[in-house]
C-alpha cells in the first residue's frame, strides 16, 4: 500500500501509513513493516533505477529493507530486518547502493528480540548516484523516523492503558494503588508526554504531503519526542506493576523492550533532534 | 487531519503583529522591567479602541466573533512579543465568568465600560492560607440588608494597583461543607477598607497581598447564587488553564537560535557547530512544537463545542515544565555565562535562559500547581480514583 497505484501499490500517504504504524506499535507487531514500506517508497522515488527491484518486492520475490547507517569497516551494522531481508538499500557518500544479503548471516541478540543483523557490504551495487539520489535516501530516513515515531505512540498508548487498568485493580494498604499520587502523577506525566509526542508525530506524517518544507524537521522532532515518551510510559507502567512488572509473564515487558530497542536501531533521541535542528536552520536560512 | 491554522487565522495573526509593532514601544518594555507590572494603560486603551480587547467575543459585546483557533494565532503573537497583556487577560476572564454566571444587571453594569478599556479587573481566588486549595477560602462575606460586608485577605493579587475591581471568592456559610459555603463577588479596590501591599517575585513580576476591612458591596455585585461560588469558580479556572504557552517557549527559542548562529564576539566560533548545542536546540524546537500544538488542540476543543478540561491541564503542565526544563538545561549549557541576567548587555541569548528558569518557578505554580494539573489529568483523563 505504500507506493503509488501506477507503481502497483495503493497510493497510501505517509499519514495513512502512520496510522497503520501506530497500530503496529500498539500490538507490538513483529513483522518488518516500517522498513519494507520505507524501502518501497525509496525505490519508487529513485525512478527507473529502482523500478526492477520494486516490482520484485511487490511481487513478494524480494524482501527489501533499509540500512540506517553507512558502511563501517566493510559492514552495515544493526540492519533492521537484516536476518530476513534479501536486499538492503543503504547510502555511501553520493551513492545509494543495494546489497544482496548473503545467505549466511548471524542474528544479533538484542534487547528488543528484533531480527537485526550486521551484514558485510561486499558485492553491493550502486543503484543511483548524485544529489537527487542522496536526497531520496535522506527522505527515506525521515520517513522511517516518522513511522517509527507513530509506532512508538502506539506503544505509549497501550502501555498507559495497561498501567491504568493495573493500578485501578491492584490494592495495597487497603486502597487501589492508583489512588496514590506517587502513582497517578507518574501516569499523568506519561499521558501528557504521550499526547505531546503523538501530536507532533501525526503532524510530521501529515507534513510529508501537506507542508513538505517542514517535513524533515518535524520527522526528527517526532522521533525524539516519541522515543522519550514511549520509554517513560512503558517504564512507569512496568514499575507500577511492582515485582510483577519484572516478570516476563506480564505483557508490559514487551512494550518496555520495544520502546528501548525499536528506535535505537537508528540511535538515541538526540539523533532525531540534531537532524531536526539542522533541517530547521537550513529552512530558516533560506527564508522559507 | 490538518495542522495548519486557517488563512483567516494567519491574517489575524498578521494584524496582531502590526498592532504590536505600532503600539508596543521600547519604553513600555523598559517600564515593565522596572515596575514588574505587566499592564500599560496606553496599550490597553489602544487595544480597546481597535476592538482587540476581546476579539473572541460576540460583536454585540464589542468583540469580533473570532473562533478560538483564530484567537490562538492572535494570542501566540502577543505572547511571543512579550506585550503587556496580564490585566487584559484577567479582565476578559472575569468578564467571561460574568457573561456565563452573572445577572443581567451586573453584565450591563460592567461589561460595556470594561470593553471600552475604562478599567481592569484583578483575581482574588487564592489566600495566604489556601494556595492551590482554592475552596478553602476564609475571607468572609456577611449580609447586611442589601449589602455584603467583606473581611479577609487575598494573596497574589497581581495588578491590584491598576485594577478598579477584583473578583473575589468568599465564605458566606462557614457551617456548610467546604465547597458549599462559598459565594463570588465583584469588589471595588478603591474602597478605603482595602489595603494593598507589594509582593516582589523571583521573575521580577510585582504582585500583591490585599487586605479587606469591612468593605461593603451592594448585592448586585454578586455573581451567581449565594453559596454557589464553587460552580462559578469552575468556569473561571477552566478559562485560566486553557490558554496557549507557545509564546514563552518561542521567545526562548528565538533568542537561543540567534545566539547559536551568531559568531562569538571574542573568538568568532559558531555555537551551532557544536553537536551538543545542535541537539539541545533540536530538543527545544521539538518541545516548542508540542507546546504550540497542545495550545491549538485546546482551542480546537472549544471550537468543537467542548470544554478543554484535561487538554487545558496538559497544556499548562507541559508548557510550564518545558520552560523549567529548558531554562535549566541552557543555564547549565552556557556555563558561567548562563547566570548573566536578562537584559544584561553581555548576557548570551539576552539572558532569556536564566529568565525562563526564574519565570518557570512562578509558571509551574500559578493557575493551579503542576500537582493540581496532574490530579486533574489522572482523575478526569485516566479515570483513576481520587486520592492523596
Amino acid at each position: 500500500m505504500a507506493v503509488s497505484e501506477a507503481a502497483g501499490g495503493w497510493g497510501a500517504t505517509l499519514l495513512d501509513l502512520a496510522l497503520v504504524a501506530e497500530q503496529h506499535g500498539r500490538h507490538v507487531g513483529s513483522a518488518p513493516l516500517i522498513e519494507a514500506q520505507v524501502a518501497a517508497r525509496l525505490l519508487e522515488r529513485l525512478g527507473v533505477s529502482g523500478a526492477e527491484l520494486l516490482a520484485a518486492q511487490l511481487s513478494g520475490e524480494e524482501v527489501v529493507t533499509l540500512g540506517l547507517h553507512g558502511s563501517r569497516g566493510g559492514m552495515l551494522e544493526m540492519v533492521p530486518a537484516g536476518t530476513l531481508a534479501t536486499r538492503v538499500l543503504f547510502r555511501d557518500g553520493n551513492d545509494v547502493l543495494v546489497l544482496a544479503a548473503p545467505a549466511e548471516r548471524t542474528r544479533i541478540e538484542n534487547l528488543g528480540k528484533m531480527p537485526v543483523a550486521d551484514l558485510p557490504t561486499q558485492g553491493a551495487q550502486v543503484l543511483s548516484s548524485g544529489p537527487e539520489a542522496v536526497a531520496a535516501f535522506e527522505t527515506a530516513i525521515d520517513e522511517w523516523m516518522t513511522l517509527m515515531a507513530n509506532a512508538l505512540t502506539g506503544i505509549s498508548d497501550r502501555s498507559i492503558e495497561i498501567g491504568v487498568e493495573y493500578v485501578k485493580e491492584r490494592h495495597a494498604f487497603g486502597v487501589p494503588i492508583g489512588s496514590f499520587q506517587a502513582v497517578s502523577h507518574g501516569l499523568a506525566t506519561a499521558r501528557t508526554w504521550a499526547d505531546s509526542a503523538k501530536l507532533v508525530s501525526r503532524e510530521a506524517a501529515w507534513a510529508a504531503d501537506a507542508d513538505s518544507e517542514r517535513f524533515a524537521e518535524l520527522a526528527g522532532m517526532a522521533f525524539g519526542l516519541s522515543t522519550d515518551a514511549a520509554r517513560e510510559a512503558s517504564f512507569r507502567s512496568l514499575h507500577y506493576h511492582g515485582g510483577y512488572g519484572f516478570m516476563l509473564e506480564y505483557d508490559i515487558q514487551l512494550y518496555w523492550h520495544r520502546a528501548q530497542a525499536w528506535p535505537a536501531q537508528l540511535g538515541n533521541p538526540d539523533v532525531g533532534f540534531a537532524r531536526a535542528e539542522r533541517a530547521r536552520l537550513n529552512r530558516l536560512s533560506k527564508g522559507a | 487531519m490538518d495542522f495548519r491554522l486557517s488563512d483567516v487565522a494567519e491574517t489575524f495573526r498578521q494584524q496582531a503583529a502590526e498592532f504590536i509593532a505600532q503600539h508596543f514601544t521600547p519604553e513600555m518594555e523598559q517600564q515593565i522591567l522596572e515596575t514588574g507590572i505587566h499592564h500599560n494603560w496606553d496599550f490597553h486603551r489602544a487595544l480597546a479602541a481597535e476592538g482587540l480587547l476581546a476579539p473572541g467575543w460576540p460583536e454585540e459585546f464589542g468583540g469580533q466573533g473570532r473562533s478560538d483557533l483564530e484567537m490562538i494565532a492572535f494570542n501566540e503573537e502577543f505572547q511571543r512579543e512579550g506585550a503587556p497583556m496580564m490585566a487584559q487577560g484577567t479582565t476578559i476572564m472575569v468578564l467571561n465568568i460574568i457573561l456565563h454566571c452573572g445577572s443581567k444587571e451586573l453584565q450591563e453594569l460592567l461589561i460595556p465600560p470594561a470593553m471600552r478599556g475604562e478599567f481592569v479587573i484583578a483575581l482574588g481566588f487564592t489566600e495566604p492560607e489556601s494556595g492551590s486549595d482554592v475552596a478553602a477560602a476564609q475571607t468572609r462575606a456577611v449580609r447586611d440588608g442589601d449589602e455584603w460586608v467583606i473581611n479577609g485577605s487575598k494573596m497574589f493579587t497581581t495588578n491590584a494597583t491598576e485594577a478598579k475591581y477584583i473578583i473575589m471568592l468568599t465564605r458566606t456559610n462557614p457551617t456548610a461543607a467546604k465547597h458549599a459555603g462559598l459565594t463570588t463577588f465583584i469588589v471595588p479596590l478603591d474602597d478605603p477598607g482595602v489595603e494593598v501591599q507589594p509582593v516582589h517575585t523571583i521573575s521580577g513580576e510585582r504582585t500583591n497581598i490585599t487586605y479587606y476591612n469591612d468593605v461593603r458591596v451592594p448585592d448586585v455585585m454578586r455573581i451567581g447564587d449565594v453559596d454557589k461560588g464553587w460552580d462559578v469558580m469552575n468556569v473561571g479556572l477552566t478559562f485560566e488553564r486553557s490558554g496557549t504557552w507557545d509564546g514563552y517557549v518561542v521567545r526562548l527559542q528565538r533568542a537561543l537560535e540567534t545566539w547559536a548562529t551568531t559568531p562569538d564576539p571574542v573568538d568568532g566560533h559558531l555555537p551551532i557547530e557544536d553537536d551538543v548545542t545542535l541537539a539541545k536546540l533540536g530538543r527545544l524546537a521539538a518541545e516548542c512544537e508540542a507546546v504550540t500544538l497542545l495550545g491549538r488542540r485546546s482551542a480546537w476543543v472549544v471550537d468543537s463545542g467542548g470544554m478543554p478540561g484535561v487538554e487545558g491541564s496538559m497544556t499548562k503542565l507541559y508548557g510550564s515544565e518545558v520552560i523549567l526544563r529548558q531554562g535549566q538545561d541552557f543555564v547549565n549549557h552556557l556555563g558561567a555565562d548562563g547566570v548573566r541576567l536578562l537584559n544584561e548587555p553581555t548576557a548570551p541569548a539576552k539572558g532569556e535562559a536564566e529568565f525562563a528558569l526564574r519565570f518557570a518557578l512562578g509558571a509551574t505554580t500559578y493557575g493551579g500547581t503542576s500537582e493540581i494539573q496532574r490530579d486533574i489529568i489522572a482523575r478526569h483523563g485516566l479515570g483513576l480514583p481520587r486520592g492523596r
